[in-house]
């Protein structure tokens, strides 16, 4: 693989065509739905967050347009680098993998799921770009250096093995390595759900950073509207497997239209 | 290599097919052997069958041997290097028996060598077959452990995991402390786990002249190195793969530039090296004193 082929920068051709966009989205598992009908466009350096309760099917959706899970009916089509928009259906699988492990990210709710567990912090970072073809030791630490640090986890862990990682640092950790090939589009499944609450607000803070550093387009699926509020700038509300609201985050946390999203914003505590 | 032969043994005793194996199944594994020929470090599925040894006593070489043996052959054994270890002797006397063919311990003399660790020291020639006995044929497995993500890695030419297991060698000790089973790729292609052999001997299969087969009995897997193929030690640009060095030569025959084991001699740590490769130290030691 090309160096030059895999890190251009922020190349974006056409910030006005969406980077990705979702058409008519079904997934079944036999009889039961698990969502439906889902449709929306997401732009480059745009984060849209799917909100809901548990079970609405916002997990299903993400694993389907992340191209993890096949769907039963619809298209989810994604422009690529080179600004041709491609039917991820269609996508080889080779192309798919080099897809994922390139130009998108997967942040999972448990970092274990993310990590390779029995691997140092900076082999962690440094997978990918190995596997993109990075042969230089010192160029590969260098890199996974800078972004331990960029991820604030103190330079002498850079040896340690994540199970020796608190939640908080793991979950940073699964983020660092996810953006040192400079993703354009990261899947964020409940990122600090697992995390306590002064953590979640320091990983909170730091993705926010780094998504407005990196003009990062995120799709974010979280079931609290607080880190949806903090992170999006557009919400989609799902309720049993279909899309009941979408809309600019402020104004569907603010003045919510559908009736399920008047019960959820008013479940939030008053502060 | 055919025969017609019910039983060659020498000895009287129960009658077996020549080189033990029923030809039905000596041509599935030749048919396995061909394919990983035909594609250099790829790993082929066989129906490897119960042996008459346990598992990890060399079963997958010893399948292979037995597919690829003709009445002519001159087979060497050797394990570790050495000829007249228990697990050398018994896959000697196997073939002797089952075969009734003329076993050898000069490297120059075989027509095929079955090894487990070691490649001789005395460079293998054309015509020349060295059988490995492989326990764990798949280089991704400690760090993959799944069979279906592993062969679509293979697929998909996904090796950057390889030098993950690099990376955290350097990380923790300095150097790529890995000194067997010391992973190659073939011809720019496959990734290869090259047995355990010592990563002295990697740059013995580089070009080989000799045919090189590969055999997991446990795991079911062949694979094969066509003579002259391209064998490179992975390694990184600004760590680049060495071989272990000796400091001193063999206490035994003088040799220098070969793999030497470590002998411990008493209780009050008194130690020798020696060569590994019992015939080239013998060999060295009957031209030294004529």
């Amino acid at each position: 693989m090309n160096a030059d082929a895999t890190f251009p920068g922020a190349a974006s051709p056409d910030a006005a065509d969406p980077i990705l966009s979702v058409r008519g989205l079904e997934k079944r598992y036999g009889e039961r739905i698990g969502c439906t009908d889902v449709s929306f466009d997401l732009w480059p350096g745009e984060v849209l967050a799917i909100v809901g309760e548990s079970g609405s099917g916002k997990t299903t959706l993400l694993n389907c347009i992340s191209a993890r899970r096949a769907p039963s009916a619809g298209t989810v089509s994604y422009r690529m680098r080179d600004g041709v928009t491609r039917d991820l259906a269609a996508l080889g699988e080779a192309e798919r993998r080099v897809l994922m492990r390139t130009d998108w990210g997967f942040v999972h709710q448990n970092p274990i799921d993310g990590l390779r567990m029995r691997v140092s912090a900076g082999a962690n970072v440094g997978e990918r770009l190995m596997a993109v073809g990075d042969r230089n030791y010192g160029r590969i630490r260098a890199t996974a250096a800078d972004w331990l640090a960029r991820v604030e986890i103190p330079a002498d862990r850079i040896d340690d093995q994540p199970t020796a990682f608190s939640g908080g640092m793991r979950q940073r950790l699964q983020i660092a390595r996810n953006l040192v090939t400079h993703p354009r589009l990261v899947f964020m499944d409940e990122p600090t759900g697992g995390l306590d609450v002064s953590v979640q607000a320091r990983v909170l803070d730091l993705l926010r950073g780094l998504v407005a550093d990196l003009g990062l387009a995120v799709v974010i699926v979280t079931h609290d509207l607080a880190v949806a509020r903090l992170l999006s700038q557009r919400i989609v509300v799902m309720k049993d497997g279909t899309v009941v609201e979408e809309g600019l985050t402020d104004r569907v946390l603010d003045d919510p239209r559908h009736p399920y999203t008047q019960l959820l914003v008013a479940s939030i505590p008053e502060s | 290599m055919r025969t017609t032969a019910m039983t060659a043994a020498a000895t009287p005793g129960p009658a077996y097919n020549f080189a033990y194996l029923d030809e039905g199944t000596k041509r599935m594994i030749r048919r396995a052997i061909l394919k990983g020929i035909a594609v250099p470090g790829y790993q082929v599925p066989f129906a490897s069958r119960e042996m008459p040894m346990p598992y990890g006593w060399g079963t997958g070489g010893v399948q292979v041997t037995a597919a690829i043996l003709g009445p002519a052959d001159v087979l060497k054994v050797i394990d570790q290097g050495a000829d007249d270890t228990t697990n050398a002797v018994s896959i000697r006397a196997f073939f002797r028996k089952t075969a009734g063919i003329a076993t050898t311990t000069r490297t120059v003399e075989a027509t095929i060598v079955q090894t487990r660790h070691r490649i001789p020291e005395t460079p293998l020639a054309a015509g020349q077959i060295i059988v490995y006995q492989v326990p764990i044929p798949e280089p991704l497995r400690f760090l993959e452990p799944r069979e279906t993500e592993t062969r679509t890695m293979h697929a998909l030419e996904e090796y950057g995991l390889m030098h993950v297991k690099l990376y955290e060698d350097i990380a923790r000790h300095g150097h790529i402390a890995t000194t067997y089973a010391y992973p190659v790729k073939v011809e720019g292609r496959y990734v290869m786990d090259p047995s355990p052999l010592p990563k002295f001997d990697n740059p013995k299969m580089h070009r080989s002249p000799a045919l090189q087969l590969f055999g997991a009995g446990r795991e079911k897997r062949i694979y094969a190195l066509p003579p002259y193929t391209d064998v490179r030690s992975l390694d990184f640009e600004d760590h680049p793969f060495t071989v272990q060095s000796f400091t001193e030569p063999c206490a035994v025959c003088g040799a220098r530039n070969v793999y030497l084991d470590e002998v411990v001699t008493d209780d009050r740590g008194g130690r020798m090296f020696v060569c590994s490769d019992t015939d080239h130290c013998g060999t060295r030691r009957a031209e030294a004193t004529p």
